[in-house]
């Protein structure tokens, strides 16, 4: 742990990241290091090719990467990479925050919008009928005709749209949307546990993600 | 005509001395005759187990496949017929296991083994010695009571036999693990315990059996043996390690003699196998080693064919042998000589039981501190209930030498445990595992909303560890990949340059999509989701509201729940025992992200100068990255001109309303063009041939650009030239464009 301060000044806004993330020290360094990975010409920072290598077998990878990156750009730097992260940084139940602070990066809340953004491209705070209708597209098997995506489409809308606007706002999508929001424990888990690449056993860790069946390894 | 058995030489001749019409010589053929006949025996009984599909769930092949050869067997003997001599020792062990462990270490998943690899090794290796010693001892002081009449086995031949026993074939649990969904740990530990625990069974019988022979053993032979297995070990992974390097640096030459390719995966394995055979060294060590070696390396050497020709083969001849063994056990099962002592069989049966459940509790209380995810207990039953007998066991208790006075005894015991195993155990794994994993609750008490966005939940966060990468071990792990890197692929691989994982894809993609189109019957991909267009959205708003049933809403979540994506399983798409690795679905997120990129390459480039036309047709024309180099185009470049989407919504009409999604609906920053710029980078190694196929993929409509491209900085000339690039070059760029 000792030799991470140091090195945490080879990680641009270190100090600062630290504490806008929450994210301990190890974990940032060890963020960087995957961040120096992926940026494989070394430029400091990534561009969309780099992620999507990384996410070619996902159905929403493209979305995924798209989150990344702020409107306009194209190229994100390792602060942003972390910010973006960040929001996946298991909630603390048990935290209490004065009304001043700022709303951590990992709140239920901010998470929600985060997966809010992924539906909603075009940014304009709904997700309309042709958005829900693409997202469930990439998410479906070409099985589907599309007919039955159509009336899931129209389904989904009915059951959220309060204000009958024929589309699902923030509002609606957080009454409605993911009951059990997913806790990546194991992605701040792992990186709790790796320094320099060397697995320390803890024995209070939650196994996996019972979501995604992710597996920490030995 | 003769009366001996060996030579039927039938002569049909009116004149004596004189030219023999017909006549029929079956002792010349018999040997490659019957061996045909047996196999294709075998494989129609798999055909016809697999007829019926539900029982193939159920019961697992394996027994099917004893219970055959015992019927067999039983016709065999009622006309007094010998079985062919299959499961003699040289046989059994030069002939039919090396395509069953070249299998195993072929398709091994190699990152959640090397992962694994210390509870692999610690299950498989300190496991069997418990199990072997343990078994051993109980049988011995069970030896010892007058009662049951053994006393003539003593402690020597007790731990042979016991080292037999206790090594496990769990190939119908892990068949069962497959399709229930068991986690990916278990199932590798499992996974690799069965192909190590042969290794390690081998050597112990070895040593047992030496010094079975031995009338007198001192601790310096306890010490010598613990010696010689490091030795074997070792040296069966170093032979292993040379062999698969030689394989695949051969590989890197072949690119003129394609059609012999896969054989040098074959030859070279075979070899590593037999040069450990001739040094007593594990040769099934060496043989995983040899495979795992070579795979990385000579997939990426050889040509697409060669490579699904090396797997559809390896998988063909370990099907053939695992079949052929199973059958085997059940013809040789009445035919052989029993010997029938309840009390050992009995006992030996507990004892396994006994042994194995407690050896697993003992070892993984032990190993569990030092694993991130510890087994608990459902886990650990799940380890011990699917430690399975087979064919191993079999065939080694078979190469007892006579020396060993009651060698029936084991014979049938062996049998016996193997029989009750696979059946009981490989019967009922089944119903167990489903039991006391509880499942998921009952879907329709969930909205549509809820199982859509936990879905894509569960994307969003595999697709976040994607990217925060690989945690632990990163270390080596990031030390071999140096390493591999700098020397290894400089000097195994034809092809230098450390490709992206994206590039290879889209390679073996298209390929695989132009091959695939001709094979099946699904015809156009592209038609399959044909998406809304613009006009259809204004019309939607003024759609009188649809109310829907609750048949209906059980459909659709009947649909959803078939058919989303499942989450990415890193392991299972591997390990399938029965079939090819199945990446179907993988394929078709591959195809459509494709197909987008494609589209949205041509959202942006159209706009663009023609050169950008030109960069994009002309690696597809002509796949020489070399060239492209040369002619100055950086494949970055055109990622320069980006279009703001603003403008494209100007674009009323499509062509085909494949757009439209795109321009409302994709990336909007424009970042597609430099994917498709790696894409391009890709040294094509098509070969000629391959292109050839693709040629019959026409008669689809030509897709021309749509009209309704921004008209502003483009003139039409462009647009044809680039047209005409496209109509002559190869078809398969056509076809890339059309998905």
């Amino acid at each position: 742990m000792g030799s991470s301060r140091s090195s945490l000044r080879r990680v641009p806004d270190g100090q600062q990241l630290l504490q806008e993330t929450g994210f301990s020290a190890a974990v940032l360094l060890r963020l960087h290091q995957r961040f120096q990975f992926l940026d494989k010409d070394s430029r400091g920072h990534l561009r969309s090719e780099d992620l999507e290598a990384e996410l070619s077998e996902n159905p929403m990878g493209d979305r995924i990467v798209g989150a990344f990156f702020q409107p306009g750009q194209e190229t994100v730097d390792f602060p942003s990479f972390v910010r973006v992260l960040a929001h996946f940084r298991p909630t603390e139940k048990n935290r209490t925050r004065g009304g001043e602070q700022p709303e951590p990066a990992n709140s239920r809340n901010r998470k929600l919008k985060f997966a809010f953004q992924l539906y909603d491209r075009d940014r304009d705070g709904k997700i309309s009928r042709t958005e829900l209708l693409q997202v469930l597209r990439e998410m479906l098997g070409l099985q589907v005709t599309e007919e039955q995506l159509q009336s899931i489409a129209e389904r989904a809308i009915q059951e959220a749209d309060l204000d009958r606007d024929h589309a699902i706002c923030f509002d609606e999508f957080r009454k409605v949307g993911p009951v059990r929001l997913p806790e990546p424990q194991h992605v701040a888990v792992g990186l709790l546990l790796h320094q320099e690449g060397m697995a320390r056993c803890s024995l209070n860790i939650q196994r996996k993600c019972d979501l995604c069946h992710f597996h920490l390894w030995n | 005509t003769e009366n001996t058995r060996g030579t039927h030489i039938i002569c049909f001749s009116t004149l004596k001395g004189k030219l023999p019409v017909f006549t029929m010589d079956y002792s010349r053929i018999q040997i490659p005759f019957e061996f045909t006949l047996w196999v294709l025996l075998a494989s129609f009984s798999k055909i016809g187990f697999h007829i019926y599909q539900k029982i193939t769930i159920w019961i697992p092949e394996s027994c099917l496949l004893i219970g055959i050869g015992l019927i067999v067997g039983g016709i065999m003997y009622s006309v007094k017929e010998e079985p062919p001599a299959v499961l003699s020792s040289d046989v059994f062990f030069l002939y039919m296991l090396p395509p069953i462990v070249l299998e195993n270490g072929y398709f091994m998943p190699t990152r959640p083994f090397f992962e694994n690899v210390g509870t692999v090794l610690w299950y498989a290796v300190v496991g069997t010695l418990w199990n072997s010693i343990g078994i051993g001892l109980s049988l011995f002081a069970i030896c010892q009571f007058e009662v049951f009449d053994l006393q003539d086995i003593n402690l020597q031949e007790n731990l042979l036999f016991a080292s037999i026993i206790s090594t496990v074939d769990p190939v119908a649990a892990l068949k069962v693990f497959d399709d229930v969904g068991v986690n990916e740990q278990i199932y590798i530990v499992i996974f690799g315990e069965g192909l190590f625990s042969d290794a390690v069974t081998v050597v112990l019988y070895n040593m047992f059996a030496f010094l079975a022979d031995m009338p007198v053993i001192d601790s310096v032979d306890v010490f010598l043996g613990l010696a010689r297995f490091f030795v074997v070990g070792i040296g069966g992974v170093l032979f292993g390690l040379l062999f698969g390097f030689m394989a695949a640096f051969t590989s890197r030459f072949t690119s003129r003699v394609r059609e012999i390719e896969p054989l040098f995966v074959f030859m070279f394995s075979y070899l590593a196998y037999l040069v450990a055979e001739l040094f007593a060294i594990s040769s099934i060590m060496a043989l995983i080693t040899c495979a795992i070696t070579m795979k990385y390396y000579v997939e990426e050497n050889v040509s697409q064919r060669s490579c699904t020709t090396i797997r559809h083969v390896v998988k063909m001849l370990a099907t053939i042998s695992e079949t052929l063994i199973f059958f085997f056990l059940g013809v040789v099962t009445i035919t052989t000589v029993h010997e029938w002592n309840w009390a050992f069989i009995l006992f030996t049966l507990l004892f396994a039981f006994l042994w194995r459940g407690f050896g697993i509790l003992v070892l993984t209380q032990i190993i569990n501190p030092f694993r991130t995810i510890q087994f608990n207990l459902k886990d650990q039953f799940g380890l011990a209930y699917g430690g399975l007998r087979g064919a191993i066991c079999f065939a080694l208790v078979f190469t007892l030498g006579n020396t060993i006075n009651r060698r029936n005894l084991f014979v049938t015991a062996s049998i016996a445990i193997i029989i009750f195993t696979v059946f009981i155990q490989g019967i009922s794994i089944r119903p167990i595992v489903e039991y006391i994993k509880i499942r998921r609750t009952n879907k329709d008490l969930n909205t549509i909303n809820v199982e859509i966005h936990t879905r894509t939940m569960e994307h969003l966060l595999c697709g976040i560890e994607d990217l925060c990468g690989q945690w632990g071990h990163y270390y080596w792990k990031d030390k071999f990949k140096k390493f591999n890197d700098r020397f290894l692929r400089r000097i195994l691989l034809r092809d230098r340059k450390a490709e992206s994982s994206i590039v290879s894809m889209y390679k073996k993609l298209e390929l695989q999509n132009a091959i695939e189109l001709l094979d099946t019957t699904m015809g156009d991909i592209s038609a399959a989701p044909s998406l809304v267009s613009l006009q259809d959205e204004k019309k939607e708003a003024s759609r009188p509201k649809k109310t829907f049933k609750a048949t209906d809403i059980r459909k659709m979540h009947d649909i959803l729940s078939k058919n989303m994506y499942r989450i990415r399983q890193r392991t299972t798409a591997f390990t399938s025992k029965y079939g090819l690795p199945d990446d179907s679905q993988t394929r078709e997120i591959l195809i459509r992200r494709h197909a987008s990129i494609q589209r949205s390459l041509r959202a942006e480039s159209f706009p663009c100068k023609f050169s950008h036309w030109l960069i994009i047709c002309l690696p597809l024309v002509i796949p020489e990255v070399d060239r492209l180099r040369s002619s100055g185009v950086s494949p970055r470049s055109s990622s320069r001109s980006l279009i703001p989407m603003s403008k494209l919504n100007t674009i009323e009409e499509r062509r085909s309303p494949v757009e439209a999604s795109v321009f409302t609906g994709s990336n909007i920053r424009g970042r597609r063009a430099p994917v498709p710029a790696a894409r391009r980078r890709s040294p094509n190694r098509v070969d000629e041939d391959e292109d050839e196929i693709v040629s019959e993929g026409q008669g689809e409509e030509r897709h021309l650009p749509p009209r309704g491209w921004a008209p502003e900085n483009r003139d039409l000339g462009t647009n044809e030239a680039g047209n005409s690039l496209l109509r002559p070059s190869s078809l398969r760029s056509q076809r890339s464009w059309r998905i």
